[in-house]
C-alpha cells in the first residue's frame, strides 16, 4: 500500500463526528459506565486524527500519539472502573448525581 | 478506488455503531456497538497503512478495554430494574440541549478543517520507522507511560481491593 489515497479531510471529519458523538454521549447519559464509554470514544477519536495525520504528512509520530493515548486510556479505564465499584457500593446506584457531594 | 470505498463504508458503520452505542439502556448492548465501532475504526487504519495501529487498535482497545468493562458489567449485575431507569433518564428533554451544544462545537470543527494545508506523502508509514522513533526521540515518552501505567495499576488495586474487604 502506497502513499494516503482517502482524502484527509474527510477521515478529519469522521474523526471530528466520533469525538461530537462521544462529548455528546458524556453529556446526556448518568449513568456512570456510559460515562466511561463516551470518554473512550473521545480518546479513540482523537487517536484517528493523530494517525490520520501522521499518514498524511508520512511521519511516525502520529503513530507514537496513539501508543501513548492508548496506553491513557487504559490507565484511565482501570481507575475508572475501580471507581464505578465504589460508587455502586456507596449508594446502591451507578447516577452520578448521587455523587456531587464532597465528603470523604 | 477500492480503499476509498471500503473507507467510506467503514467510516459509516463506525458512526452508525457509536450513536447506537451511546443511545442504548443495557450496558452490555453498548458495549457490543462500541466494539463494532473500534472494529470499523480499525479498518481505517489499515486502509490508510498504519497496519500496526490497526492491530493494537483490535487487541487492546477492542480486546482489553472492552473485556474489563465486560467483567465490571458483570460483577454489577444489573438487570432488569437498570434498563428501566436508564429509559427514564434518556428523555428528548434531556437530550436536546446537550446535543445542540454538541452541534454548535462541531460545526466549529468542521469551519476549522478547511485550512489544512500542505503536500500529502506518497509513502506509508512502516512499522519499522514508528519503533526506531519511538525508542528514540520518545524514549523519555515510553518512561512516562509506564509510569503512568504503575500508578494506573495501584489507583485500581487500592480501590478494588477496599470494595472487596468491605463486602464481606
Amino acid at each position: 500500500m502506497e502513499g494516503l489515497n482517502i482524502p484527509f479531510n474527510h477521515i478529519l471529519l469522521v474523526a471530528c463526528l466520533l469525538f461530537s458523538i462521544g462529548l455528546m454521549g458524556l453529556m446526556i447519559r448518568r449513568n456512570i459506565i456510559f460515562i466511561l464509554l463516551s470518554l473512550e470514544v473521545m480518546l479513540n477519536a482523537s487517536a484517528l486524527a493523530f494517525v490520520a495525520a501522521g499518514a498524511h504528512w508520512g511521519q511516525a509520530d502520529g503513530q507514537i500519539m496513539f501508543m501513548l493515548i492508548l496506553s491513557v486510556a487504559a490507565a484511565e479505564v482501570a481507575v475508572g472502573l475501580g471507581l464505578v465499584l465504589q460508587v455502586q457500593r456507596r449508594f446502591k446506584s451507578l447516577d452520578m448525581d448521587n455523587a456531587n457531594r464532597m465528603r470523604g | 478506488m477500492l480503499e476509498i470505498t471500503l473507507f467510506y463504508i467503514a467510516a459509516t458503520v463506525a458512526l452508525v455503531a457509536t450513536v447506537l452505542a451511546m443511545t442504548r439502556t443495557n450496558a452490555i448492548h453498548a458495549l457490543i456497538y462500541l466494539i463494532v465501532s473500534l472494529l470499523a475504526v480499525a479498518v481505517i487504519f489499515y486502509l490508510i497503512g498504519a497496519a500496526f495501529a490497526a492491530a493494537l487498535e483490535i487487541v487492546i482497545y477492542a480486546g482489553a478495554i472492552m473485556v474489563l468493562f465486560v467483567f465490571v458489567i458483570m460483577m454489577l449485575n444489573l438487570g432488569e430494574k437498570g434498563d428501566q431507569r436508564e429509559r427514564q433518564w434518556l428523555r428528548p428533554s434531556v437530550w436536546f440541549g446537550p446535543a445542540f451544544l454538541t452541534f454548535i462545537l462541531f460545526a466549529e470543527l468542521l469551519y476549522m478543517l478547511n485550512g489544512i494545508e500542505g503536500p500529502a506523502s506518497t509513502e506509508a508509514v512502516s512499522a519499522k520507522e514508528v519503533g526506531l522513533t519511538l525508542f528514540g526521540p520518545y524514549v523519555l515518552a515510553v518512561e512516562i507511560a509506564s509510569m503512568l501505567l504503575l500508578a494506573g495499576l495501584v489507583g485500581s488495586f487500592h480501590l478494588g481491593r477496599r470494595y472487596l474487604e468491605r463486602e464481606e
